[in-house]
């Protein structure tokens, strides 16, 4: 799949009989030094925070379900640096702690939320998978595999309606990509060309099972193809590739263009959630991208050629670990919700 | 011999319609298919075709006449051969006059004439009397000017009314601008607002539920119109999970302030997956309001309450309620509280609670133990999310006995509900258990008879009341 990856990189479905405009090919997004270092201490701080995260809960601090984005996090940093807070919308499913980040926000925040305390960011009562800020339009954090893509057409919808320039950008899996209400959603978004970009991140298995196991299409990038909305196919392990094809992709949204989607060729490292073994698949294909194709060290080798001494990554990463160390020390010192905060937020007014 | 031509049934809920426009005259000859008129319905104008061949000898009901009972002969055809001289005159229908509403269920067939099906009796029919033959006057200071409106006209109104004053407000569903609304309740609404705010969709209840819910969570008021509550069942997913729990899960943060309104409960002979009441569904989860008005006068007054909540709503009306009229008061802004019951009759004897067209039932049941000495209070609850116990227990504390009455099943219901607060919180007050009657606990059948059996029935609540009155 790494290889399929790499070839299909940046494959558009122009190859397809064309009877509509298709965006161009993206190319590789040329960051400066500095930006691409930021990119990379974004990655890190995702990769290290997560790390954390397995181990809180392997602690007994964090509950339920936990589902980590190790592996996948040039997707979330590439497709969001292209976004501008205060005008674009964002929204995801529940391996969400990665999106968070990727938008600058608290880390304690967040750790706090994975705690289920009353400093986390929905005060303790959304946990892992429900986590907001409306502040960074960034609208969660939905448990139900699919239900984000309805609703992201919804906040593109609204972007339409106030006339404020924004684009929707909707994440789903390769898993939520077989749901119904996902093509009740394109057929929509293309019929009143909402500005939406819907992000497929095709991390290779729905939970345990396989795409060759459950997609008829497995080429995700065409699954818009009957509602004539143009895909790509990215290179989802190379940040500079996605934040390549979101340029884009929010090129296309912005001109009025209606919907496009990204197929993000990545892979998740860990297992679906904390309690999957990921028996599902082997040691070495794990092993493989971790050693080849990892968007972290992928980025830190580009950032050598461009100057940047080893040293200097080494105090990043040091820096990045404090913040971290610093995110779980806050989240397991701060207290739980009071017991009244059970009655509330249930409805905004009182009747 | 001349055919008689009757006033075609030409939807589940019809009783009346205008005779619009007659597409053919006296002496016209005319074969099968050919448009002899045009008829307006409770829900459309219609085209009525010709069946058989022959000429027009007569035209009975002139166009234009409103209030033209289903199965009124209309026209006479002479067939083949025979003269085309005008027959005796039949009765003519009153042309501005309706009938008063209290007539309104189709007299029995003359004894010896072959009913057609729709002068059937049906469940339907008997539910709609009840709520004709009752009056339901809103809560309004003395003085108020009232204007008989519809329920089906009273929502527009409300939706009408908040559209002009928030612009973050719109409305979309199947069929709801160009067509004018399925059940034509956004009548109006397009040719004011436009395209932008009145927006149809494709048949994709998951998807626009889940469109509207992710509209609201990012600033705007949206009104999401179900053709019928049955078809949300596709999109209950979104009501629940994303609408209700939104707030919930992000600490008060985000927001959905989203109205899903469209027709609920049983309709005409529309068969068991188009005949559920879902009150008792969404009244279970926290984080949503349900509201299942009665009159056309709180339909109005709810409807821009909910239009103004922060909160989702789910707005359940009734298919059956939509053509009838009520007085609602004539005001600049008539907006009732969410989770206030309301009186609809004071009593003494016994507590009759119930919602939607349940209140009918009970008005008339009401009418009826009046004549055998039981005094009955009728209390519409109204809003079944928060439900308003403090009426409902207060009431008790007063009468002493009480039944639920709720057009809908037994299991699990809105009526289970009172039971409990009853027992639970004002079980010193009963004087006998409280009964409660539902819907038979099946699905809804089809045949007419069937049907009858399987709904409320004002006798059944007569009866539950003696009982609780040990009478």
């Amino acid at each position: 799949m790494a290889r399929t990856a790499k070839k299909a990189a940046a494959k558009t479905a122009a190859q397809l009989k064309s009877n509509r405009e298709r965006p161009a090919e993206p190319s590789r997004y040329k960051a400066t030094k500095d930006e691409l270092l930021d990119f990379y201490k974004q990655m890190l701080l995702i990769r290290r925070f997560e790390e954390r995260a397995g181990q809180l809960y392997g602690l007994g601090l964090i509950g339920g379900f936990c589902h980590l984005y190790i592996g996948q996090e040039a997707v979330a940093v590439g497709l969001q640096s292209a976004m501008k807070v205060g005008r674009d919308s964002v929204i995801t499913g529940y391996r969400d702690h990665g999106h968070m980040l990727a938008y600058g926000i608290d880390p304690k925040v967040i750790m706090a939320e994975l705690t289920g305390r009353a400093a986390g960011i929905s005060k303790g009562k959304g946990g892992s998978m429900h986590m907001f800020s409306v502040d960074h339009g960034f609208y969660g954090g939905h448990g139900i595999v699919g239900a984000q893509v309805a609703l992201g057409t919804g906040l593109a919808f609204k972007h339409q309606y106030a006339g404020d320039a924004g684009t929707c950008l909707a994440y789903f899996g390769d898993g939520a990509a077989n749901q119904g209400q996902v093509y009740e959603s394109f057929n929509m978004a293309k019929l009143w060309d909402l500005p939406v970009i819907y992000a497929i991140e095709n991390n290779r298995y729905a939970m345990g099972t396989a795409v060759e196991r459950s997609a008829s299409e497995p080429e995700f990038y065409k699954r818009g193809e009957s509602f004539r909305i143009p895909g790509i196919q990215v290179d989802g392990m190379d940040v500079l590739a996605v934040r390549g094809a979101a340029e884009e992709a929010m090129a296309w949204t912005q001109a009025g263009k209606g919907p496009i989607i990204l197929e993000l060729l990545t892979y998740r490292y860990r297992g679906h959630s904390m309690s999957d073994p990921a028996k599902y698949r082997t040691k070495e294909e794990v092993q493989d991208y971790r050693e080849h194709h990892d968007p972290i060290d992928h980025a830190a080798s580009e950032l050598e050629k461009l100057g940047v001494k080893e040293d200097e990554l080494k105090a990043i990463d040091k820096q990045i670990k404090e913040i971290v160390v610093e995110a779980a020390k806050f989240s397991e010192e701060a207290p739980e919700p009071a017991p009244s905060e059970l009655y509330t937020d249930v409805l905004v007014e009182t009747y | 011999m001349a055919i008689e031509l009757k006033m075609p049934a030409l939807s589940p809920t019809m009783e009346e319609g205008t005779l619009a426009k007659w597409l053919v005259k006296e002496g016209d000859e005319v074969k099968s298919g050919d448009i002899l008129a045009e008829i307006e319905t409770d829900k459309a104008t219609m085209e009525f075709e010709a069946v058989d061949e022959g000429t027009i000898s007569k035209i009975l009901v002139p166009e234009g006449t409103d209030g033209v009972k289903v199965g009124a002969p209309i026209a006479l055809l002479a067939g083949d051969g025979e003269s085309a001289e005008p027959a005796p005159k039949a009765d003519e229908p009153k042309s501005s006059a309706p009938e008063p509403k209290a007539a309104a269920p189709v007299p029995a067939p003359e004894s010896g004439a072959a009913p057609t099906p729709h002068q059937m009796e049906t469940a339907a029919r008997d539910l709609v009397a009840d709520v004709a033959k009752t009056h339901d006057a809103p809560e309004v200071p003395d003085g108020t000017p009232l204007t008989s409106v519809t329920v089906r006209e009273a929502l527009r109104d409300a939706m009408a009314e908040e559209m002009r004053l928030d612009d973050r407000v719109f409305v979309m569903g199947e069929e709801v601008a160009q067509y004018q609304g399925a059940y034509k309740v956004t009548q109006g609404l397009l040719d004011e607002f436009g395209p932008k705010r009145v927006v149809d969709t494709p048949i994709t209840e998951y998807g626009f539920a889940g469109l509207g819910s992710g509209a609201a969570m990012g600033g705007l008021k949206p009104i999401i119109e179900f053709m019928t509550f049955n078809f949300a069942m596709q999109a209950i997913d979104h009501i629940i999970n994303s609408a209700a729990k939104t707030n919930y899960m992000s600490g008060g943060q985000m927001r959905c302030p989203i109205v899903f309104r469209g027709p609920n409960g049983a309709a005409a002979r529309v068969g068991a997956q188009h005949s559920q009441n879902y009150g008792p569904w969404y009244a279970s989860v926290p984080g949503l309001i349900v509201i299942a008005p009665y009159s056309a006068a709180d339909a109005k007054g709810l409807l821009k309450a909910a239009i103004r909540s922060e909160d989702p709503v789910v707005f359940l009306e009734n298919e059956l309620l939509y053509g009838q009229h009520f007085d609602v008061p004539d005001m600049d802004d008539y907006v009732l509280p969410i989770g206030k019951a309301r009186i609809v009759r004071p009593g003494t004897d016994v507590t009759l609670v119930t919602y939607s067209i349940g209140v009918g039932v009970a008005l008339e049941a009401a009418q009826e133990l009046m004549a055998e000495g039981i005094n009955a209070e009728v209390i519409d609850l109204r809003t079944l999310r928060p439900l308003d116990k403090a009426t409902v227990l207060e009431s008790l504390k007063r009468t002493n006995r009480m039944v639920v009455v709720e057009e809908g099943w037994p299991t699990c219901s809105i009526a289970s509900e009172i039971i409990a607060i009853a027992m639970t919180e004002g079980f010193d007050d009963l004087d006998a258990p409280v009964l409660r009657v539902n819907n038979v606990d099946v699905p809804l059948p089809y045949a007419a008879n069937l049907e009858k059996l399987a709904l409320i029935k004002a006798a059944d609540v007569v009866k539950a009341a003696k009982e609780v009155c040990y009478r």
